[in-house]
């Protein structure tokens, strides 16, 4: 499958070398002034400036703007007076993370040219002029032998684009606005990107279609990193798709982890099973009733999705908690004094963290990769570490599209068959088929209806480290040497 | 024909995050491309990013001798293309 949402090379280079030097500097024992050297560290004196920008100290003003989200603020809230020294020090003492996940930074914003229909050389100014035809306001005219907007009339329905036989009209895109599913990011006065956070549903598609990284995660790493300074007792709950990151094997991953100072580690597969077994039965109570469709509910975007745009799905989607809350919950009872930690790959599970009071903190795999990074640890070389609980297969499989619902199938009764529909990828358009399930009640494809948020499943977020394909392998090779979640239920039964 | 071109992708931990996870389609398409002319594997840490701060120039990629920084598959594949020449 190709990942053509996955975030561009170079850009993730930089926001991930930015989070190595960050917990490098947290480290080294002078966090403050080591951070505000970042800029200049990587962008020294009589350095070369990199082809994309006007000078070095324009690159180095937008280097300071990604370390202050790396360091977990708001790049629009913060003033460019502010040193980076100051904000450091801020956030060691902070002690809640930001609202808001996401935050732009409009130094890197080129502010692309505005989303609109353009008619290229291309045009040959044909006899049939089936754009003129075609267009229902009446926006193009001919002049000088060749089509012509007028951007006034123009409402931009694309309809030229599709019927011009030399393929001369273009529609041009602005990336963010175009990857983002629901109208959450769009261009200001001044044409700079900026998020509507009564309509963003933090599914991150934004961050990663900028071609100039400009939309940036606001990280809490350095709130994890006090935490284990601080000698509490830090427990990393990993989502399934953090097996497939990283080139060890799942028990070394353990080891790994407990190497950075985590106290446990414990797998969100484990609450993955509770979420199976919960939502297996209530899909069997709801189509006994009568209900024609459910909808699942582990994904976050998807249920802030629902929160914000189609309330109208509220009563399909399944009442069924996440894993990363059933898991959660397993934690803090077995360790009532732990800081918990959620290894997410994605940028949602952020804002269900921040309702969810027994889920602490929330770190993505770039920002693990870079903390392992920053201390140097080998993962392939670590010691294998068994896991206290053994999850099922079809936990384990959550991360990958279609996984959820086969995992509900397994456990459904015979006489109650369901009738998977996926829908993979969250776009303009599963949106809208979404809302249109919602108001007419049904859904004719089928009564089981998986949501993912990103392509691919978790294992395509916008925060993760691998390749779709060999992050699938690896995942896959896990599973398959899982036991299925049906012999856990026939064991608990005995 | 003189000996084969080895190509070693380094899939140690700095080099994997830092964008190695991104090469690992070398390890299918070159053999295709090349055939038996070119040898490629991934590799466990090469060591080459240890040294001071050059962890920012990782992912690293050896083609023979020659180490390759901040690699990409463009990259490399440029550089077996030289080697064959």
């Amino acid at each position: 499958m190709a990942m053509n949402t996955s975030t561009p090379k170079e850009t993730s280079h930089l926001k991930r070398e930015i989070l190595v030097r960050l917990i490098k500097a947290y480290l080294s024992g002078n966090f403050e002034e080591n951070t505000r050297l970042i800029p200049y560290a990587m962008r020294p004196k009589n350095s070369d400036v990199p082809n994309y920008r006007c000078c070095i100290f324009k690159e180095r003003a937008i280097l300071r703007d990604r370390a202050i989200a790396g360091l977990g603020f708001s790049i629009e809230d913060t003033d460019d007076s502010v040193l980076l020294s100051d904000l450091a020090q801020k956030a060691e003492k902070r002690e809640v993370p930001d609202e808001h996940p996401l935050t732009v930074l409009t130094t890197a914003c080129k502010g692309c040219v505005p989303s609109r229909i353009y008619v290229t050389d291309l045009c040959q100014g044909c006899v049939a002029r089936p754009c003129v035809n075609t267009c229902k306001f009446g926006a193009i005219s001919i002049q000088n032998g060749k089509s012509v907007i007028d951007p006034a009339k123009c409402k931009n329905c694309g309809m030229c684009v599709q019927v011009c036989p030399y393929q001369a009209i273009q529609k041009i895109i602005v990336p963010c606005e175009s990857a983002c599913p629901v109208g959450a990011i769009a261009k200001d006065e001044n044409g700079h990107a900026k998020i509507d956070f009564d309509k963003c549903i933090s599914c991150g598609k934004c961050a990663s279609a900028c071609p100039f990284g400009a939309v940036h995660e606001k990280s809490q790493i350095i709130d994890v990193l006090k935490q284990i300074k601080a000698g509490k007792k830090v427990i990393a709950m990993v989502a399934p798709a953090m097996f497939g990151q990283l080139p060890c094997k799942p028990q070394q991953l353990k080891e790994a982890i407990m190497e950075l100072g985590f106290a446990d580690v414990y797998e969100v597969a484990q609450g993955a099973d509770v979420t199976t077994k919960t939502e297996a039965a209530e899909f069997e109570e709801r189509l006994v009733k009568g209900a024609e469709f459910m909808t699942t509910s582990c994904c976050a975007g998807y249920n802030e999705l629902v929160d914000k745009h189609i309330p109208e799905m509220k009563p399909f989607r399944s009442d069924t908690k996440t894993p990363m809350y059933y898991t959660a919950e397993i934690v803090k009872r077995e360790n009532p004094d732990a800081v918990t930690v959620f290894f997410s790959p994605c940028v949602a599970k952020k804002r269900e963290a921040l309702q969810n009071p027994n889920v602490d903190y929330v770190l993505n795999y770039e920002e693990i990769g870079a903390w392992m990074v920053a201390l140097g640890i080998q993962v392939a070389e670590c010691s294998e570490s068994e896991f206290k609980h053994e999850a099922s297969a079809e936990g384990r499989n959550y991360c990958v599209s279609g996984g959820v619902a086969k995992a509900v199938e397994t456990l459904l009764p015979e006489e109650i068959p369901a009738h998977v529909v996926l829908v993979d990828g969250l776009t303009k358009q599963s949106v809208r088929d979404l809302k249109k399930y919602a108001k007419n009640g049904m859904c004719d494809l089928g009564n089981l209806i998986e949501v993912m948020a990103c392509t691919g499943g978790c294992l395509g977020g916008n925060s993760t480290v691998n390749a779709f394909k060999p992050a699938l392998k690896q995942v896959t090779t896990y599973v398959n040497e899982s036991k299925s979640i049906k012999e856990q239920v026939e064991e608990t039964s005995k | 024909m003189s000996e084969k071109v080895s190509v070693k992708v380094c899939l140690g931990t700095t080099c994997f995050v830092m964008g190695s996870s991104n090469l690992q389609e070398l390890i299918e398409m070159v053999p295709k491309k090349y055939g038996d002319k070119v040898e490629v594997a991934g590799v466990p840490c090469l060591g080459l990013c240890s040294i001071d701060w050059e962890f920012s120039k990782a992912p690293y990629v050896k083609v023979d001798d020659e180490v390759i920084k901040e690699a990409t598959v463009e990259k490399v594949l440029k550089a077996i293309d030289e080697k064959l020449k």
